[in-house]
């Protein structure tokens, strides 16, 4: 392995841009888990990625596509009132079909549309970085105040609807938050990268955490831990980062599940 | 809340019938004032929850008319409270939720599950804790949609105890309306009861 490549300011950006995001996905996951709505990463991923392809065919920057497209995506899906998982499967369709078509029917499209879903950190800029940068802004300023009316239409749902609250509002902001924060995913690590992300920490969370601040807090800790470790198996073995986060994400999540068994297994024995 | 409670009440019925794509109960006329355990009693299809979903703006409303004091505000606890097959979220975090103040514990065997996970909770000791989370937060009004389900006769006292707690002065202004099918239990915690006939 080269270490000496860890030391180069070239990887500088990308590896904060990809650390910044690697902290905020999974708690996103762990509410769109709790929402049953853990496929949303990979329906709004697939959006983001069609919309960097056909951005990138007209110019724009990925982010910008990215964004577009899975913003698009998630407003469509809050303001029709679609919600479950059933929503995210269609969205997986239109965006998977549009990014093939995209693929096939513009220049280099193919190789742009492989470096999507791979992921291509290591291209990542000051763009993508002041996106990560905004994307944790509004994390943190705006997850405490959208937490809690997530919880209550969670658990009581009929509060809003009965107190003739306008739910509608926490729902769309937290649906265009985990469609910005997908967006950036996928146009710094991949659709891949994204998606194991959202799902993978805060599955694990979910089954080890004792409470609610746990989750979120291991769901944060498990996604930065396997970004870290990938950003250092995937460049210093120089492999694709979006399946090297993947790979990393399994692999924890398939450890922290071995352990609660045999945790259980001891307690019951 | 608004007002002189004791003159007005927080929600008035009259001649309301509701449903959903075609009427299910009614007409029904009452009113519920402030410190009333009100029951409504029916036997299965006679439109009880129906008629709570119509207090709730969930369910249609065919005539007549629901007027709320100004400013009401409800918590509605369902028949079937919210089970995930995963739910990291203590006792104490699903009290939260509901914006239950945190210097008031639930009374009794209640307290030991603040801070235990609520998805490893018995399905009685889940629902008695909803309930609680519906008495114990900022509500004026209180629905409780059949709250014996899955309650085993020690946790059914339990929940006697719960709609009996002596009440804070915040509380003076709740009122609670109890569906069950549960005659006995409704007269036993209930101020008033109402028949609610089947052809009502």
């Amino acid at each position: 392995m080269n270490w000496e490549i860890y030391a180069d300011p070239l990887f500088r950006l990308p590896f904060l841009a990809g650390f910044l995001i690697a902290g905020v996905l999974p708690v996103l996951g762990a509410l769109l888990m709790l929402r049953e709505e853990w496929l949303a990463a990979l329906g709004l991923a697939h959006l983001a990625a069609a919309g960097t392809l056909l951005g990138l065919a007209v110019g724009a920057p990925a982010i910008l596509g990215a964004s577009l497209g899975a913003l698009g995506g998630g407003a469509v899906k809050s303001l029709g009132g679609a919600r479950g998982n059933t929503a995210y499967g269609f969205m997986i369709l239109i965006g998977w079909s549009a990014l093939l078509l995209a693929a096939a029917n513009t220049s280099a499209g193919d190789a742009l549309g492989q470096a999507v879903m791979d992921g291509q950190l290591y291209f990542a800029g000051w763009t993508e970085l002041a996106a990560a940068v905004l994307l944790t802004g509004l994390a943190v300023t705006a997850l405490p105040r959208l937490m809690p009316r997530l919880l209550r239409a969670r658990f009581f749902p009929r509060h809003d609807t009965a107190n003739r609250l306008p739910g509608w509002r926490w729902h769309l902001g937290f649906d265009l938050l985990a469609a910005f924060g997908v967006a950036v995913g996928t146009a710094t690590l991949g659709v891949l990268g994204t998606f194991a992300l959202i799902l993978v920490p805060a599955w694990a969370a979910f089954r080890i955490a004792p409470g609610w601040a746990w989750t979120l807090g291991l769901a944060g800790l498990i996604g930065v831990v396997a970004y870290l470790a990938a950003f250092v198996l995937a460049l210093g073995l120089d492999q694709p980062f979006g399946p090297a986060l993947a790979a990393v994400c399994l692999a924890l999540g398939g450890l922290i599940g071995a352990l609660r068994r045999l945790a259980q297994g001891r307690g019951g024995a | 809340m608004n007002g002189n409670p004791a003159a007005a009440p927080l929600l008035r019925l009259e001649q309301v019938v509701a449903g959903y794509a075609a009427p299910v109960v009614g007409p029904v006329s009452c009113s519920i004032q402030a410190g009333d355990v009100l029951g409504l009693w029916g036997t299965n299809g006679s439109g009880k929850s129906t008629l709570l979903n119509a207090i709730a703006d969930a369910a249609r409303i065919f005539s007549g008319r629901i007027e709320r004091a100004p400013g009401l505000t409800l918590f509605y606890q369902e028949q079937r409270p919210v089970r995930l097959p995963a739910m990291p979220l203590t006792g104490r975090d699903l009290l939260r939720c509901a914006a239950v103040p945190t210097h008031r514990p639930p009374p009794g065997s209640l307290s030991q599950h603040l801070n235990r996970r609520i998805d490893r909770l018995s399905g009685g000791q889940y629902q008695l804790l909803c309930v609680w989370a519906a008495l114990a937060g900022s509500a004026d009004l209180v629905l409780l949609d059949e709250p014996t389900n899955n309650l085993d006769p020690e946790h059914e006292r339990l929940l006697a105890a719960l709609l009996a707690q002596p009440r804070t002065h915040r509380d003076d202004r709740r009122a609670v309306l109890l569906v069950s099918h549960e005659r006995a239990f409704l007269e036993s915690v209930c101020s008033r009861v109402l028949e609610l006939a089947p052809d009502a």
